[in-house]
């Protein structure tokens, strides 16, 4: 498996991305950590005759864990948020989804800005962020501008990032309450059959407030607002998480591939997001 | 054909430097640009782990990387491991417990359990399953790689204790 | 020359010979990085050699345009089957008495299937070449369903009808249709449908083993070089028979046999991919001519995947008959077999189906039939044993499957049903109904032991709980108990009845002592990870009395080692072993002479003692096998040739037969279909056990292998042809994570007619746990009325089970 050559940059700054991006329109794609785009490339699936590979490019590895929010790098690894104990302290999510990535050393080189950003279906920080109402900072030539990780997915492989931008970070509220990522998948190193983010809290026994993405289970990651409110309001009793379930059910588009006809990956979803609904609840 | 490049590595301690194709992925340059055949190519898309090397401190699959991205790395194969007069632990216990049988998973193996002691000396079993889940063994069901990497851990840490 | 160790118990030690866990000699070199495995030849001047492969699992080619190929800077040549026509090599024999194109000749057959060869100077030269090889197709009906190909008026193979239409015989006799390979049968037809017809129980199923695949971690390749200065041509490769390979080479190129050369180096795991030949070594070797130079060749993931050497994809339908109080009385077995567009499978010339008529198991059934239909479909051509003797996973899974349905039927535990129709101790050596001689066995021992260190009563009232408390709300896990007692047959095999293309199924080996006592020895076979040069060490060490750390063993070289089938089927030990242990023998009776003849008496006179020979009577009197061979080499013995060498051909007198009594225990996720297995227990009885450290190893791996195949590992095609599991994405193999421990046991049942009493294990985990795995899924589901169930048994399928029978409310 030998990609088609291409032309290889690693510029120093954004500037220099932004430089060969816009010479290059969509003969150009950045890269981080690669293990999305070179296996494609390998396959000859992608071409790319014009790589520009991020690593060089200062700023965008950092965590940043402010008062209200948390920022990360795109250039931030699986790896990176795995080991933080900040991050983990802030948003624990983060780091049980980030265990459920793949296999250790795709982990090493895994970044979160090229799992949010190439809008592959399978990817499992697209619906994280959706459930965490994150932003996704996209810079280009005309200057920075933010869209809502809940915004930026239109279908496979396609988003709201122009071709000459670039993602560099993602900023997500300090989220509260309990949690859980809850993914089923065939062995370690596949995508998700189905997987569920959930965030939620609650106060005397009642959920004040609920959110709820789905993974892997239509051509975009979703974001359900329904199942979410669904919760809301309820003591979280069996019949308030039928009906948020119900709701998700409605939201997802799921299609039949290796890991089963679209009866059973509805079935899953619908166990997945209870069992991510009570333990999130019972941690809330 | 693209311009070729000029990269520099530090492979086992070595410098190398050569001109390549950027698509040149960093197992082809070991294995042969550089003679380095120890790390294998398994699957060819960041599966099987056969091709594992540790690349500034972190364990990459290096048929998922270009050698232009690998440029001003320090590259450590398992030939940089041990030789034969100083055997890593790893490889010692690996023989010892029959922690492989055909070979060919084994440098991948081995490097990986490298990295993986170091980040996590003391693991359980089930540590060692998840950490060394990225590397696929056709022969020996993992069993006895388990045993190894438990064995090794065991002979480290007492090697670092009477050092100590 | 005194001894250093001085106890008879040190000298055994001292030899580390068969029944010791010696540590692997082959480790030091592998654990460094330095094996030296095929990609890792790097000759002078190399070109490498890559296929453009068919998109199509049917089409006719209509044009193949190589000009913008060859205009690519490296690309020196493109062969297409016009260039190799004239050379008569754009078809090969296979191994199963069909023929295969090498390169596409008008048509394709199936999808990744061989267009063209590209040779270039580099890797990176032949993928763009490949690339710019345009090849014009015309599609045509796809059919990859055997049922269907047998009804259709598509005809796959318009090379094989006759003259208007007729259809010729093939090399298995009558076709019944243009899809139609061969019919095989064994046992009797009309008393077994009789014996059925009046029992008083019958049970049938229908149950598809579906196609996988063995996927070694290293991909099939080859490195040919022809001198064209001395006419010799070399071909290393990843060759589980490299003498086999040999002969091929030479009767389809017509270069003589001695100017070939076949090496196989250090090989990454073979489990049957490595038996056949593919048509990249023939285009290396052809490229290689032409050209002049060495060329390599090698797979990637996914042309290993979707075009070499796949396993199984058997339709197997049965019917077994009992008493009603369950001793079984009569089995048929009718097998639709699905070989792809060529019949390629690596079976002995005599057995199509391979020993499928194993089926009966390890049960003393007096009636039986089996009947095989191969067929033609457009799907990639094998049919190799993967990790087992031919055909025999698929014998085992049936009878397996067949008793578990029949204990449904007749409702009775499946544990004692398997009991009370054991053939018992004394029935052996056992004629079997379908003809196989089974050489030793004591299932009764081996399956008591079974059931009562896994606590079966136990399991089964646990299980009974488990069923309560699910009825009743309180989990929604069910638990599965899986058995499975096998009978494997291994080590072809009689010359009589056994060969490949015409060779007989002996096997080889060769030794040489050398004078200060060290020796080596080579054989025919050829290890992928089995550790021969360990443990083939340690039989010779026990037979002759010299160190297993001073014998080399070698193995692959055609120039070196004697003639031999090479390693598949569990035959090294078997067959190759055997040959070890009786030239073995034959050094040590020339041996015992020359001690004789040192020690002055007569050759009656000394007996062998673990390293040496001793005078009858007086131990203080003996020759060790050190000074033996010293002399051998150094004094002058009336009526000795000097030297101490042998040579042995060991052609079997029987197959051997292991078998095993394997235990698991699963619970399953009924609303995700997930499967956890909690337990795994496996007896493995495999004779005299050589090196148990390695013995134990085979265990554990080929039960791995067996839970892949079970729990999701397939080759998978959409109704186009197109194969969906290229890539290990969606190949399952299974990783640390989802392996368990397993507890491994073991009786000891010699072969009677096997010189070390040993019966080889390599594969009886694979054959053995396909059925346990499986068996443990079904039996969690057996108490809401599940009978039978298609492996693989991945998420969606165990789920799918759940749901067929209203477990999800």
């Amino acid at each position: 498996m030998i990609p088609a050559a291409f032309e290889y940059y690693r510029p120093q700054d954004m500037a220099g991305v932004l430089a060969i991006l816009e010479e290059h329109g969509d003969d150009a794609r950045v890269m981080a950590g690669g293990h999305s785009l070179i296996p494609m490339m390998k396959l000859r699936m992608a071409e790319v005759p014009h790589l520009i590979d991020l690593q060089d490019v200062g700023g965008l590895s950092d965590i940043t864990v402010e008062a209200s929010r948390i920022v990360i790098g795109a250039m931030v690894t699986q790896a990176d948020i795995i080991d933080s104990a900040e991050l983990t302290a802030a948003a624990p999510i983060l780091r049980e989804a980030a265990l459920q990535i793949a296999d250790p050393q795709v982990r090493y080189m895994g970044t979160v800005g090229g799992n949010v950003a190439n809008g592959d279906p399978g990817n499992d920080m697209p619906g994280l962020m959706q459930c965490l109402d994150a932003t996704f900072t996209l810079v280009g030539s005309d200057g920075e501008r933010d869209v809502p990780a809940r915004d930026f997915y239109e279908a496979a492989y396609m988003t709201a990032r122009d071709d000459e931008e670039v993602l560099t970070a993602v900023s997500i509220p300090l989220p509260s309450g309990g949690y859980a990522y809850e993914k089923q998948k065939r062995k370690i190193g596949d995508y998700a059959t189905a997987a569920a983010s959930v965030q939620i809290t609650q106060s005397g026994g009642t959920c004040t407030s609920a959110a709820i993405a789905m993974t892997n289970l239509s051509d975009t990651p979703i974001f359900s607002e329904a199942a979410g409110a669904a919760l809301v309001g309820t003591a979280l009793d069996d019949a308030a998480i039928k009906s948020s379930v119900a709701a998700m059910l409605n939201d997802i588009d799921p299609t039949e591939d290796n890991r089963g006809p679209i009866a059973f990956k509805k079935h899953v979803a619908g166990v997945i997001l209870r069992r991510a609904i009570e333990r999130a609840w019972s941690r809330a | 054909m693209s311009n070729k490049m000029h990269i520099k590595l530090n492979v086992n301690g070595k410098e190398e430097e050569f001109l390549a194709e950027p698509r040149e992925l960093l197992i082809y340059t070991l294995r042969e640009r550089l003679n380095i055949t120890g790390p294998h190519i398994g699957c060819e898309t960041s599966h099987c782990g056969a091709c594992t090397v540790t690349i500034d401190g972190k364990s990459v699959k290096s048929c998922t990387m270009f050698a232009a991205q690998a440029d001003g790395k320090s590259i450590t194969t398992i030939e940089g491991l041990g030789g034969p007069d100083n055997l890593h632990p790893l490889q010692e216990a690996f023989k010892e417990h029959h922690g492989l049988q055909c070979g060919y998973c084994t440098p991948g193996m081995i490097t990986r359990a490298t990295k993986l002691l170091e980040e996590n000396p003391n693991p359980t079993e089930e540590e060692i399953r998840f950490g060394m889940a990225g590397n696929i063994c056709r022969c020996t069901g993992y069993q006895n790689i388990v045993k190894s990497i438990q064995a090794a851990a065991v002979e480290m840490n007492a090697s670092k204790e009477a050092a100590e | 020359m005194k001894d250093e160790v001085d106890t008879r118990e040190d000298r055994v030690a001292n030899l580390k010979g068969m029944g010791c866990s010696r540590k692997r000699v082959e480790d030091a070199r592998f654990t460094q990085g330095k094996g030296n495995y095929v990609d890792d030849i790097k000759l002078d001047g190399m070109l490498f050699g890559d296929f453009v492969r068919s998109p199509y699992a049917h089409a006719r080619i209509k044009s193949i345009d190589t000009a913008a190929a060859l205009e690519v800077p490296g690309v020196l040549a493109v062969l297409t089957a016009a260039d190799l026509e004239p050379l008569g090599l754009h078809w090969m024999p296979t191994l199963a008495g069909d023929k295969q194109m090498v390169l596409a000749d008008g048509k394709v057959l199936f999808q990744g299937q061989e267009v063209a060869f590209v040779v270039a100077e580099d890797r990176y030269a032949a993928a763009d070449g490949i690339e710019l090889v345009e090849v014009e197709y015309e599609e045509l009906p796809v059919i990859v369903n055997p049922f269907e190909a047998l009804k259709s008026d598509v005809v796959l193979r318009e090379d094989l009808m006759g003259e208007g239409g007729s259809l010729p015989d093939g090399a298995h006799g009558p076709r019944k249709h243009h899809n139609h390979i061969f019919t095989w049968d064994a046992g009797d037809k009309e008393p077994t449908e009789e014996v059925i017809a009046n029992a008083d129980v019958v049970a049938t199923e229908s149950m598809y083993y579906h196609r996988t695949h063995p996927c070694p971690l290293e991909t099939c390749g080859c490195v040919a070089s022809m001198d064209k200065v001395n006419g010799k041509l070399t071909l290393w490769g990843t060759f589980q028979a490299p003498h086999a390979i040999r002969t091929v080479v030479s009767l389809i190129s017509g270069i003589e046999e001695h100017n070939i050369r076949v090496v196989s180096p250090d090989i990454g795991g073979g489990f049957g991919n490595k038996v056949g030949a593919y048509p990249g070594y023939v285009c290396s070797v052809v490229a290689s001519i032409v050209t002049g130079k060495p060329v390599k060749w090698i797979e990637d993931r996914m042309d290993n995947l979707m075009t070499t050497a796949f396993a199984r994809d058997y339709h197997m339908t049965g019917k077994i008959s009992a008493t009603k109080e369950g001793k079984i009385t009569g089995l048929h077995c009718h097998v639709t077999a699905d070989h792809g567009g060529f019949d390629a499978c690596a079976d002995p010339t005599k057995f199509p189906a391979g020993f499928m008529n194993i089926c009966t198991g390890s049960y003393d059934i007096p009636t039986a039939y089996l009947e095989v239909d191969g067929v033609y479909t457009n799907k990639a051509p094998g049919g190799v044993s993967y990790r087992c003797s031919f055909r025999v996973t698929e014998a085992v899974y049936f009878i397996e499957r067949m008793i578990e349905v029949l204990a449904i039927k007749l409702d009775m535990d499946a544990a004692e049903l398997r009991r009370i129709n054991f053939i018992k101790k004394e029935q052996f050596p056992y004629q079997a109904a379908l003809g196989w001689e089974y050489d030793s066995g004591d299932y009764h021992t081996a399956w008591d032991k079974a059931l009562k260190t896994v606590d079966y009563d136990g399991l089964r009232a646990e299980q009974a709980q488990r069923v309560e408390d699910f009825k009743a709300g309180k989990t929604r896990k069910l638990m599965g108990i899986g058995l499975s007692f096998f009978t494997e047959i291994v080590g072809a095999g009689p010359v009589k009845n056994c060969d490949i293309l015409g060779l007989g199924m002996f096997d080889s080996c060769e030794i040489r002592i050398h004078p200060t006592g060290s020796a080596i020895a080579r054989l025919g076979t050829i290890s992928q990870g089995q550790g021969h040069a360990t443990t083939f060490a340690q039989i010779l060490a026990s037979e002759i009395g010299l160190p297993a750390d001073s014998i080399t063993i070698e193995e692959g070289d055609t120039d070196t080692a004697p003639y031999g089938l090479g390693t598949y089927g569990s035959r090294s030990t078997p067959v190759a072993g055997a040959a070890t242990a009786m030239a073995g023998r034959k050094i040590r009776a020339k041996a015992q002479m020359i001690a004789a003849y040192l020690l002055e008496v007569h050759d009656n006179d000394v007996e062998f003692d673990v390293d040496r020979f001793v005078v009858k009577g007086a131990p203080e009197k003996f020759k060790t096998m050190k000074e033996i061979a010293f002399a051998a080499y150094n004094q002058a013995i009336p009526g000795i040739e000097p030297g101490l060498e042998a040579v042995s051909y060991y052609d079997p007198p029987n197959m051997t037969y292991p078998f095993g009594a394997y235990v698991c225990v699963m619970d399953i996720d009924v609303d995700t279909g997930v499967p956890e297995i909690r337990r795994f227990y496996a007896l493995d009885d495999c004779g005299t056990r050589i090196n148990p450290m390695i013995i134990e190893g085979q265990v554990h791996g080929g039960l791995t292998e067996a839970l892949a195949v079970a729990l999701g590992q397939e080759i998978a095609y959409d109704d186009m042809g197109n194969c969906k599991t290229g890539t290990l994405m969606d190949f399952f193999l299974p990783t640390a994570w989802e392996v368990p421990n397993y507890e491994t046991d073991y009786t000891v049942t010699p072969s009677p007619h096997h010189p070390i009493g040993a019966k080889g294990v390599g594969e009886s985990p694979h054959v053995g746990g396909v059925p346990c795995f499986s068996n443990a899924v079904q039996d969690a589901f057996r108490p809401f009325g599940n009978t039978h169930t298609n492996m693989p048994h991945d998420h969606w399928r165990i789920w799918k089970t759940a749901n067929e029978l209203g477990l999800h409310g």
